[in-house]
Order: structure tokens, then sequence, then C-alpha cells
């Protein structure tokens, strides 16, 4: 137990940091993701092949390429891609990129992916008289969207996306191979100088299945109040 | 665009394919015989026993793989008594650490598929066999355990995809499969996309036939015929 001590004779505060930073990446991650599924939803939902096309490549290549990889393709290409951009803008210097950004984004296109799929499935499975009768109220574009399809939709959405987030904060574990202080990484560090590994990794299996759970009961209250009237 | 470098690391990659290959068939083999072995304790009556296997399952799926690699590979190895019995021939291993993690790993996802393969089952089904005085053990090996099979083919399609897509983590415990060597060609030569582009296509490629193979099964194995 001394080993989880706040101060400076454990690692309890070290460790409660570190689930903090896990917790943000992940919502970052997790908004990263729903900007993505943004763009890409209505790529895969339109009436032209080509779009589809490009809908398509994201969410199949994403989904079937290990995490890691994606992961490695940032870390070690991240910076590189950034220099190439500024250097069309005139700016020659070196930029390194902040662990957090590009774990972030690295989780963010993934869980994008995901989300993209989740709400092409919830938007497919919406009656299509809902849409007729919108547009024969003579309803403009936006609020069809808005206010029609959008809660109907996130009903159907809300299990599934809380798969989503559920996957998206358990890959930001990969993201301690980029040297992030999260969850695995500070049991990484603990781990090391102690010599205790045993401990401190099921100390972050405790820690991540309690954010799993406490994730799951905010969640199923959510559900609670998008399916109201069913 | 470095083609050069792709042409050189592709062998490369397609050499530690057979790794992740390995890996992978070894843990779905062992994980489906753990899954199908808790998807019945899940279905057993005596509370205790249900309880276990949902613990089983809630702990592996709720926690990272990584993190589950970890413990078996750096964590076990700190119990003295253990490194004193056989078990340690297999445990300083990473490649049989991996395995056994990702067994673990895929045999909790198994036994949650199998379950609610088994639990959807029409109880119509069962009742004809019974109706027609066939035994209960046939009629579990002879009618529960295909039918649940059939029913859960889709997800454990998905299911072998997310253990091909996890089996890269055996890269973070030195062994090189195909993520392994294609972060030591990145790292030796700074050409991530060259590198993901050939790894990636590789993946891809694997994906698409397990996609493939399994709705060829579905089709055939359709209640339709």
């Amino acid at each position: 137990m001394e080993l989880l001590a706040f101060g400076k004779t454990g690692w309890g505060d070290e460790l409660f940091y570190a689930t903090l930073m896990t917790i943000a990446v992940s919502i970052t991650a997790m908004l990263v993701g729903f900007f993505f599924a943004l763009i890409f939803t209505p790529l895969k939902l339109s009436k032209y092949k080509t779009l589809n096309l490009v809908g398509n490549f994201y969410t199949t290549v994403i989904r079937g390429v290990p995490e890691l990889l994606v992961i490695y393709l940032f870390f070690f290409g991240g910076s590189g891609a950034i220099m190439y951009v500024a250097s069309i803008f005139g700016y020659y210097e070196y930029i390194e990129i902040n662990a957090f950004i590009t774990g972030s984004m690295a989780i963010g296109i993934i869980s994008g992916a995901y989300s993209t799929e989740v709400f092409r499935g919830a938007i497919q499975s919406i009656d299509k008289g809902q849409f007729e009768a919108a547009k024969v109220l003579g309803i403009n574009k936006f609020g069809q969207f808005y206010k029609i399809i959008l809660p109907q939709m996130l009903r159907l959405a809300i299990p599934n996306l809380s798969n989503v987030w559920q996957i998206t904060l358990k890959d930001t574990s990969l993201i301690s191979v980029t040297g992030l202080v999260e969850i695995m990484r500070q049991s990484y560090i603990a781990a090391g100088s102690t010599r205790d590994p045993l401990f401190f990794y099921s100390f972050a299996a405790v820690l991540y299945l309690l954010l799993t759970y406490v994730s799951m009961k905010l969640i199923n209250k959510l559900e609670v109040k998008y399916s109201r009237g069913y | 665009m470095d083609f050069d470098l792709m042409m050189t690391s592709f062998p490369k990659l397609l050499g530690a394919t057979v790794v992740t290959l390995k890996l992978l068939s070894a843990s779905l083999f062992f994980g489906l015989f753990l899954g199908l072995f808790f998807a019945i304790l899940r279905l057993n009556k005596n509370i205790f026993i249900n309880k276990f296997a949902y613990c089983y399952s809630y702990i592996f799926r709720g926690t990272p793989l990584l993190v589950q690699i970890f413990i078996i590979y750096f964590g076990l190895g700190q119990i003295e008594y253990l490194r004193t019995t056989f078990l340690w021939v297999i445990l300083k291993e990473p490649y049989w650490c991996a395995i056994i993690a990702f067994t673990l790993n895929t045999g909790a996802y198994t036994s949650e598929i199998l379950r609610s393969a088994f639990q959807t089952i029409k109880p119509g089904i069962i009742e004809a066999g019974k109706s027609l005085g066939i035994s209960n053990k046939i009629i579990f090996y002879k009618i529960q355990i295909p039918v649940a099979i059939r029913q859960s083919l889709p997800a454990y399609g998905n299911e072998i995809i997310l253990m091909m897509k996890g089996t890269s983590l055996a890269s973070t415990v030195t062994l090189m499969d195909l993520t392994g060597v294609a972060k030591y060609i990145i790292s030796t030569t700074f050409k991530p996309i060259e590198v993901f582009i050939v790894a990636g296509g590789i993946y891809l490629f694997m994906t698409f036939i397990i996609h493939n193979v399994i709705k060829y099964l579905e089709k055939k194995y359709s209640f339709q015929q």
C-alpha cells in the first residue's frame, strides 16, 4: 500500500494524474473521432460513387490495420508531415508536435472510423417516411437533420457509441509507446523503478476497469434519457 | 515516395507475417475452446459458477490487451515460486506469453459471442428435439452447438479480425511480428509512410481474406438451405 502513497514516497499522485491524462486523451480522441465521422458519414451515404469510395476507403483501411501501426505512422511521420506543410508556407525550422496531440489525433482517427460506421447504421435504420414527411412539411435541410433525424438517430446510436468509447478508452493505452505519460506509461515507469511490475500493471488493470465501469454507468443514464417515449 | 524501400522491405515484412499468422492461429485455436468452456459456464444455473464466468469475461474485456500482456510477461516472472515450477519454461518465452494473453483475451470475447448465440436459439428447436425423444446430451451436441455456431459466425468473424489486429501488440514484448518489423524499418529509415503502406497493405489483405471466408461460410450454412 505504501507504494501508492501520495507525495514523494509513493506513486499515488503520479498514477492519479496519469488517470486524468488517460481520460483527457480519450475524450479528445472521441471528439476528434466525431469530427471525422461528421465528414465521412455523409460521404458514405452520398449518392455519388466516388464519394462513397472515399468514405469506404477511410473506414476499411483504419478498421483493417492494427491501431499500433497507425500510432507508429503518426509518431514517426507526424512532425515530418507538419514540417512539409510548413515548408510550403516558407517555414523551415524544426517543429516538434506534442505527444498529447499526436496521440489523440491517431486514436481519434481510429475512433472516427468506428463512429462513422455507427452513425451510418443509425441513419440508415431510420424509417424513410421520416425524411419524406420532413420534406413534405417544407422543413429546410438543416432543420430536417437537426430536429428530426438527429434525435431519433441518437437513440439508436448511443448503445453502439458506448462500445466505441470503450474501444477508444482501451486504445489510449497504446499511445504509451510514444512516451505520453498516461496510466500505462506511468505504470511502466513505476514498475521499472520499484521492480514490482506485477503490482503496478495489475493496478493499471484495476484503473482501466474502474474507468470502463463508471463510464458504462454514465452512458446507461444517457441511454435512458434518449429512449424515453419508447 | 521511396519505391526502392517499399520493394526491399516487402519480403522482410512478408517473412514477419508468418509470425503474426502463427500467433493468430494458435490464440484463436485455444481461445475457441476457452470461450466455449466459459460460455457453457455462463449458462449454468449455479450463481457462483455463473458469476465466476461473468467476472472472467468482464475483466478481460474491460482492460486493454496491452495491460494483460504486460502482466503476464513482466509481472508473472516476479513471483519467485513460479520460477521453480515447469511453468517457467513457458512463461520466460515472450512468444508463449503473448499467446497466453491473446488466448485469454479472445476467450473472453468468444464466450460472450457464444453465450448470446446459445441464448438466442429458439426454444422450439430444443422442444422439438425433446418431443422426438432425443437425449439432452445429443440435443446439446447435435442441435444447440451447430445452431449456435451458425448464429455466431458474423460476430466471430469480427472477433478474428480484431484478434489479428491485436497480435500487433506482440511487438511490445520484443517479438518481431509484422508490426514489430515495420516499426524497426521505420525507426532505421525514417520513412513511415512507405512502410505503413506495405505493412498496412498486408494487414488489409489478411482482413479481406478472413472477411470473405466468413462470408462464404455464412452463405454455406445459412438456414434457408
